[in-house]
């Protein structure tokens, strides 16, 4: 993986703003005061007469976004992870998912990629809370140009959805001409040993893991699941019955995200041996983000070696 | 669509035949929000009645004027307002609370027609109304935006949210009520957690501020006139009024916040709310 050109995928959130601005005169953007974290202030400078700062109150954003959808705007609301589905989720849950309204909740700062700032700004819970919600879509892209098509569809797609940014750089693996479709998971590898199932930044530790075990001479599958809902179902039973052996990868805890998902299907589908990388029902702390995914298992090494044991079983 | 004009009488009158339905709907339910809902009920009338430009046959015509019940548990005295401009038909207020029903236990905007926005959460309808606000200002409409907040519900945090950025943005076609029965479910707000004084709390926030009798049909009417001139800023119309207003057992009883009336009660209340204009339509029949 090129680290050395890896870039944050908020980045990519904020120039797409700036696009999909110029195209869409009724998208309008919410912002809760850390405007430069989320990347909105690209936008605030392009279309001041649409950005809304809305200062440090995220319920109330949420809402005001609400209202806006009523009258027929596209809002993008924009936060950290953690406060745009804990501290505004009731807000999100009967307000905007309920209501159906069109309604973007957009935020940086997705799993442990806020590294050094601590557990406060780290949202590893935030996937299984918007999971359980009816009706919102879920999009959490894995590199730079999956995020900027994807937050485009989602700008195209009518209705609540829920898009998860890093704060970190991330390595880029598609092309800029690579197409998304909300709900259609992607093959970026093919195999027959192991499958690695993989969402958001895990996609590119996927990627590394497949690399280290083409070396033991073991062939992975590698699938990145950049919408969590809805699921590709079809792509996870298909992999799971030429495989027989699946191993998830998040930066989340590993319930109600990615792995409860994928195990949720096998379980209903295709019964298969399951190990899950990500969050083991603990949280993070403080470091830099590569130290901690290694830390707390969800590195390249750990996500072989979890493959190496089910192959070995 | 032209703006319904009443005389104060006719708008009194309507409001009576609001706070019949009110305890009809609950009483067929056995179950609601009496007590809140009566003291919303001539600021609701006064309204729908004779400020809201709505269209019951386009009910989301975009130029509309938007309302928000954020204290949502008082929503049938909005299911009464909207039956009575025919929004839907009268006897399905005795459908409020039933299973396949579109009058749900709080206000459902894809279920009602005329239900401009869900509540039933509170803290929440008055960030709902800046977003609303916002959004047709932004399309230059000539809409207006009317939320009727309770006073317990003003305990929540995100009301005051909402205050700073309702000043903030200059909405001024945003325009909120206080119904300020001073009782909120567990006790007086005095006692639950004291809000005074309120006043200046909304002044604190730059908002235009008015205060009256909000059982006074000519101070509502003429109030709302004087919040539809100011510019630059919302404002709050701090409305004193009754929980329970109209029903003598149920004024200022906190009990009669989410009770329903028995049958005997059912007798009683429609009896005192029985219009000296009007003697044939008494007790029990429908509308
Ligand atoms: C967030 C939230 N907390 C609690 C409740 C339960 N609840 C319903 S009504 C009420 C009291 C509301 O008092 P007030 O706003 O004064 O309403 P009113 O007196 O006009 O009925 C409470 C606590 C709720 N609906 N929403
Ligand atoms: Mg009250």
């Amino acid at each position: 993986m090129k680290w050395a050109e890896a870039i944050p995928t908020r980045f990519a959130y904020g120039e797409e703003l700036v696009a999909l601005g110029h195209e869409l005169p009724n998208l309008v953007v919410l912002e809760a005061d850390i405007s430069k974290s989320t990347q909105t202030y690209r936008f605030a400078k392009a279309f001041p007469e649409r950005f809304f700062q809305m200062g440090v109150a995220e319920s109330n954003m949420m809402l005001v976004a609400a209202g806006l959808a009523t009258t027929g705007k596209i809002p993008f609301a924009s936060t950290y992870a953690v406060f745009g589905t804990m501290r505004a989720c009731e807000q999100v849950r009967t307000f905007i998912a309920h209501t159906h309204l069109n309604v973007k909740i957009a935020c940086s700062h997705g799993g442990v990629t806020p590294g050094n700032d601590g557990v406060t700004h780290q949202a590893t819970e935030d996937l299984g809370i918007m999971r359980t919600i009816p009706g919102i879509t879920i999009i959490v892209p894995a590199d730079y140009h999956a995020t900027r098509k994807l937050v485009r569809a989602a700008a195209h797609h009518v209705g609540p959805v829920y898009l998860r940014f890093t704060r970190d750089p991330v390595p880029v693996i598609y092309r800029e001409e690579d197409e998304f479709t909300i709900g259609k998971g992607k093959q970026l590898r093919s195999g027959s040993d192991v499958s690695l199932i993989a969402i958001g930044d895990m996609v590119a530790i996927a990627l590394e893991a497949h690399e280290q075990l083409a070396q033991r001479g073991i062939q992975a599958d590698v699938i990145d699941i950049h919408t969590l809902k809805p699921l590709d179902r079809e792509i996870i039973v298909a992999s799971a019955r030429k495989t027989r052996r699946v191993v998830t990868l998040e930066d989340h805890q590993i319930h109600g995200g990615l792995g409860s998902a994928v195990a949720e299907v096998l379980g209903e589908e295709c019964p298969t041996p399951l190990r899950r990388i990500g969050l083991r029902d603990t949280f993070a702390e403080s470091g830099e983000y590569r130290l901690l995914l290694r830390k707390y298992g969800m590195d390249a090494d750990a996500v072989v070696a979890a493959a190496m044991e089910l192959l070995q079983r | 669509m032209p703006i319904p004009h009443a005389t104060v009488e006719q708008l009194e009158r309507q409001a009576r035949v609001i706070r019949r339905h009110i305890i009809r709907m609950i009483h067929a339910a056995q179950s609601g929000h009496p007590g809140g809902s009566l003291s919303a009920t001539d600021i609701v009338t006064a309204l729908y009645f004779h400020f809201m430009r709505v269209d019951p046959g386009n009910p989301h015509w975009p130029e509309r004027d938007r309302f928000i019940l954020s204290k949502g548990h008082a929503c049938p005295v909005w299911y009464a307002a909207l039956a009575e401009r025919g929004f839907f038909p009268v006897e399905e207020l005795l459908t409020l609370r039933q299973i396949n029903g579109r009058l749900q236990g709080h206000p459902d905007m894809e279920k009602t027609p005329g239900v401009d926005i869900s509540t039933g959460s509170l803290g929440q309808g008055l960030s709902l109304g800046v977003g609303m606000a916002l959004g047709l200002k932004i399309d230059r409409s000539s809409a207006r935006v009317y939320v009727v907040l309770g006073d317990g519900e003003l305990n929540e945090g995100e009301i005051w949210e909402a205050a700073m950025a309702a000043a903030k943005f200059q909405l001024d076609n945003l325009t909120a009520f206080v119904d300020y029965n001073n009782l909120q479910l567990d006790g007086w707000c005095s006692d639950v957690m004291p809000i005074e004084p309120l006043r200046d709390k909304w002044r604190a926030f730059n908002w235009e501020t008015f205060e009256i009798d909000g059982h006074s049909m000519r101070q509502i009417v003429d109030t709302i006139e004087a919040a539809q001139q100011v510019t630059g800023r919302p404002s709050v119309i701090i409305a004193h009024t009754v929980k329970g207003k109209g029903v003598s057992f149920m004024e200022n009883q906190c009990d009669w916040h989410g009770r329903a009336p028995n049958d005997a009660e059912f007798e009683q209340a429609m009896a005192e709310l029985q219009d000296p204009m009007d003697s044939a339509e008494v007790g029990t029949s429908r509308a």
